[in-house]
């Protein structure tokens, strides 16, 4: 049977890619250029028996998914700009709590209000580093509107499989475009649930590293009673301050990533195979970045695209063994180099390492990459 | 029979980090008897708290808890209680955590008129920091940041819990220990959103600061302040003056804000079907 | 046919020109099949201001989802025309409403004119739907969808109660161009 398909802004089928998962709980405020996720949100989720929340701020949205995903609910919710600056708070709560839950970032302008209805790619490292402290941190950027639908998919089953936040970047552009998308079946994309505990209720351990790095989280109201802090904590959920418990606990946080990267990481490469000069793009520039590659193949220049579809974890892996075939690497991006300083540290500079930087609300053309490229070479 | 308070209390989690004279304690024990009163079941129950010396209480009782961020309790519970309505919801924290920074949260909670029972511990103080002032310490009175006394007026917290929309809001001191779990037992029967305000000391960084010589002192002004609500009719308000008023200050009945989300379900899912 | 088309419609805040690009999109990507991308760019008035939305229709997927060089473009405002003749590729069409575009754009592209709001009110009923009358225009000038494709992707979009108005609309700014180009 044919799928059925629909045209939708990036920013729809983001909620319908949520709803997809199971997610069952959205606690959002309204903002520039992202308010179209709360929008569907609010008209579907009760369709299906799901909670819609507008809350009060920013913040007040982001702890009303918190305390939902602790009941069991797959929780979401979606922000821009100045909003992205004030879920930074719970966001660390959510890493050192363990929380699973997704953000969508529908990146714009700024700092400060900046450029509402303006397309930018510039919460790059905020998404890595935007909380305070040391924490694990995923986030997805993806291209097209169909991709958006999948990786949000995959952003909720990460969020559930690894017990923490998991942040989706779009920007003005795929945000609002619409293209036409098939929509999955249920069954076509794999689904995660939540672990849930096994033992006996007076045996769980909210953080129980016995269990491995990700210990099963229990639902509120189940039959399994625990305390959650954003102090440190120990195993059992209640603060600590000793150091070797403090440590352990910082440490197993952050491994949660780094021991499942292959798992986590994804990316793309197009006509990679001979590239002597390699295009790293993102999100909505990743398309003029593929556009440049076939322009400049027709000039003769063996050109090719490597897109990080998970900027972190970065696929550190691969970009450090693709660098050493390259002549040169170039770095679009709609901010003033962020990624690109991922790249360097990656590649430690085996080859040049040149950006295309643009903050004027414009996007980064074909023409501009394929410039760029001709100038340096 | 003296009230068996170790069924509630998590074992091996005391002594509690409040000082000798500190009121939470006493407003710990009114609550536990208030929820034991009401028959509330220790898994369907949960405590959330901000960050503070009252939100410490959660980590020390037995339900499912919730120690939150500093003023976010309420919009952690809102999440807790919107998602999972069958579940009783308590919120307790400060003055600090509940009216300052949680001010917003607090507010709108009251507003949505949303099921749960707020226990706000009013110190006139940031204890934890070290004594800065809150929005409710009284004007002129010493902290640590005010040290020519405080030039700020005071948020009256059932004042703004009734203008904001709470439809129970009742007040009482950790003086009066038995009409602490009176209130909590009312405010819990109660559909909506209720606020008990119990009025606290704080002789470690409030009472050394504004010449309280020992507990017992801080504890007799919470005494000779609180005037019941039924007899301040019969006062003169020079009477009044310099007095707070207990007991239930407000109580209306509303729709409720869970109750409001099902119908919204219901419309929703008449449209999806025609 | 080229194997990438792009389409600019410009005009005002609240003309409905973000849903004359939707539906022109939607009858291509879902009626016809092909591969189409709609984006828009918009200030932040409501109503009012400058208002543009592309759509880039093409046989295999789209890189670029923006205009680079554009085939077609339609201008309801003389702000509008004067912004945006400039990106018409060589070659190109235009299509201005005569009653608002007084200075009539210079360039290497063809221009066609009619008063399309005026046609809207007056021979259709409704100035409201003068962004159906443009897409029914902007289907006869550009040939780039069918124009039963265009006329479904209409009556999809729209309440029950205004479908007849709305197919009215359509096929009155389809006739007005195709007799333009007779």
């Amino acid at each position: 049977m044919a799928k059925k398909v629909a045209l939708l802004q990036g920013n729809e089928a983001c909620a319908y890619g949520a709803l997809y998962a199971g997610c069952s709980f959205f606690g959002g405020y309204p903002i520039t250029p992202s308010t179209e996720v709360a929008e569907v949100m609010s008209v579907e989720l009760p369709k299906v028996g799901g909670t819609f929340i507008q809350m009060e701020d920013e913040i007040g949205a982001m702890a009303s998914i918190l305390g939902a995903a602790l009941t069991g609910a797959k929780a979401f919710t979606a922000t821009s700009g100045p909003g992205m600056s004030l879920k930074q708070e719970l966001i660390g709560y959510a890493c050192i709590a363990e929380i699973p839950c997704v953000i969508v970032n529908v990146m714009r302008g700024g700092p400060s209000t900046g450029m509402p209805t303006g397309p930018s790619q510039s919460d790059v490292m905020q998404a890595r580093w935007g909380t305070h402290g040391d924490h694990p941190a995923i986030a997805i950027a993806p291209s097209s509107c169909q991709e958006i639908f999948s990786e949000t998919v995959r952003a909720f089953n990460l969020a559930e499989t690894y017990r923490m936040p998991v942040q989706i970047l779009l920007d003005e552009i795929n945000g609002h475009m619409r293209e036409r998308i098939e929509l999955p079946e249920p069954g076509d994309l794999e689904v995660v649930n939540r672990q849930q505990p096994t033992v006996a209720p007076e045996d769980y351990k909210p953080y129980d590293h016995a269990q491995g790095d990700i210990p099963p989280l229990a639902s509120f109201g189940s039959e399994y009673r625990y305390h959650v802090t954003g102090l440190n904590k120990a195993a059992d959920g209640f603060p600590t301050s000793k150091p070797e418990l403090v440590d352990a606990e910082e440490r197993r946080q952050l491994r949660k990533i780094e021991a499942n990267r292959s798992l986590i990481e994804k990316n793309e490469e197009y006509r990679l195979e001979d590239a002597e000069v390699i295009l790293v793009a993102y999100g909505t520039i990743s398309r003029s970045a593929r556009s440049a590659v076939d322009h400049l193949r027709k000039d003769g220049i063996k050109a090719g695209l490597f897109r990080p579809i998970t900027l972190w974890p970065f696929p550190e892996k691969r970009m450090t063994d693709l660098a050493e075939q390259a002549r040169a690497i170039v770095v679009p991006e709609m901010n003033l180099g962020q990624l690109i300083l991922e790249i360097e540290r990656v590649t430690r500079r085996v080859c040049p390492v040149a950006g295309i930087g643009r903050v004027d609300g414009e996007p980064i053309t074909p023409a501009q990459i394929v410039a760029k490229v001709k100038e340096i070479l | 029979m003296a009230f068996d308070y170790e069924q509630y209390l998590r074992p091996g989690k005391l002594p509690h980090i409040w000082c000798p004279g500190c009121g939470h304690g006493i407003v710990m024990k009114g609550l536990l008897r208030a929820i034991d009163r009401c028959g509330l079941q220790k898994n369907n129950t949960a405590i959330v708290s901000g960050t503070g010396c009252a939100s410490r209480l959660p980590g020390y009782v037995d339900f499912n808890t919730l120690h939150t961020a500093h003023g976010r309790a309420v919009a952690f519970a809102t999440g807790i209680k919107m998602a999972r309505p069958e579940m009783d919801v308590l919120v307790v924290g400060g003055d600090g955590d509940g009216i300052a920074i949680g001010g917003n949260h607090f507010i709108h909670a009251c507003r949505r008129n949303i099921d749960m029972t707020y226990v706000l511990m009013n110190n006139y103080i940031y204890g934890m920091t070290g004594g800065q002032f809150s929005p409710c310490t009284p004007t002129g009175d010493r902290t640590s940041t005010t040290p020519y006394g405080n030039p700020d007026p005071i948020f009256d917290v059932a004042k703004l819990a009734i203008g904001a929309g709470a439809t129970f809001v009742a007040r009482t001191t950790a003086f009066h220990a038995t009409q602490i779990d009176k209130l909590i037992t009312a405010g819990l029967r109660h559909k909506g959103m209720a606020v008990i305000e119990v009025l606290d000391d704080c002789p470690t960084t409030f009472g050394r600061r504004n010449k309280f010589r020992s507990v017992v002192e801080m504890m007799k002004r919470l005494k000779d302040i609180a005037v019941p609500v039924q007899t301040a009719g019969q006062m003169s308000p020079e009477q009044l003056q310099g007095k707070i008023l207990t007991g239930i200050l407000h109580q209306e009945h509303k729709p409720e804000y869970c109750d409001q989300y099902q119908q919204v379900i219901a419309r929703a899912q008449t449209a999806a079907k025609s | 046919m080229s194997k990438r088309y792009e389409l600019r419609f410009s005009g005002a805040g609240g003309q409905g020109l973000v849903t004359a690009g939707i539906i022109m999109a939607e009858a291509a990507a879902i009626i016809e099949g092909r591969y189409a991308a709609q984006s828009q760019s918009y200030g932040p008035e409501a109503r009012g201001g400058a208002s543009k939305s592309e759509v880039i229709i093409s046989d295999e997927p789209i890189d670029y989802p923006k205009a680079t060089a554009v085939d077609a473009c339609l201008a309801l405002t003389q702000q509008a025309a004067d912004k945006y003749a400039g990106g018409i590729k060589p070659g190109g069409v235009l299509l201005i409403d005569s009653d608002f575009v007084k200075r009539e754009p210079e360039g290497d592209f063809r221009v066609v004119k009619f008063p399309i709001i005026r046609t809207a009110r007056d021979e259709v009923g409704r100035e409201i739907v003068a962004n159906v009358v443009a897409l029914g225009a902007m289907v006869a000038l550009t040939g780039i969808i069918s124009r039963e494709a265009g006329e479904q992707a209409v009556v999809a979009r729209v309440p029950e109660a205004f479908i007849e108005l709305n197919k009215k609309a359509y096929n009155t700014g389809f006739e007005k161009v195709k007799a333009l180009l007779a």
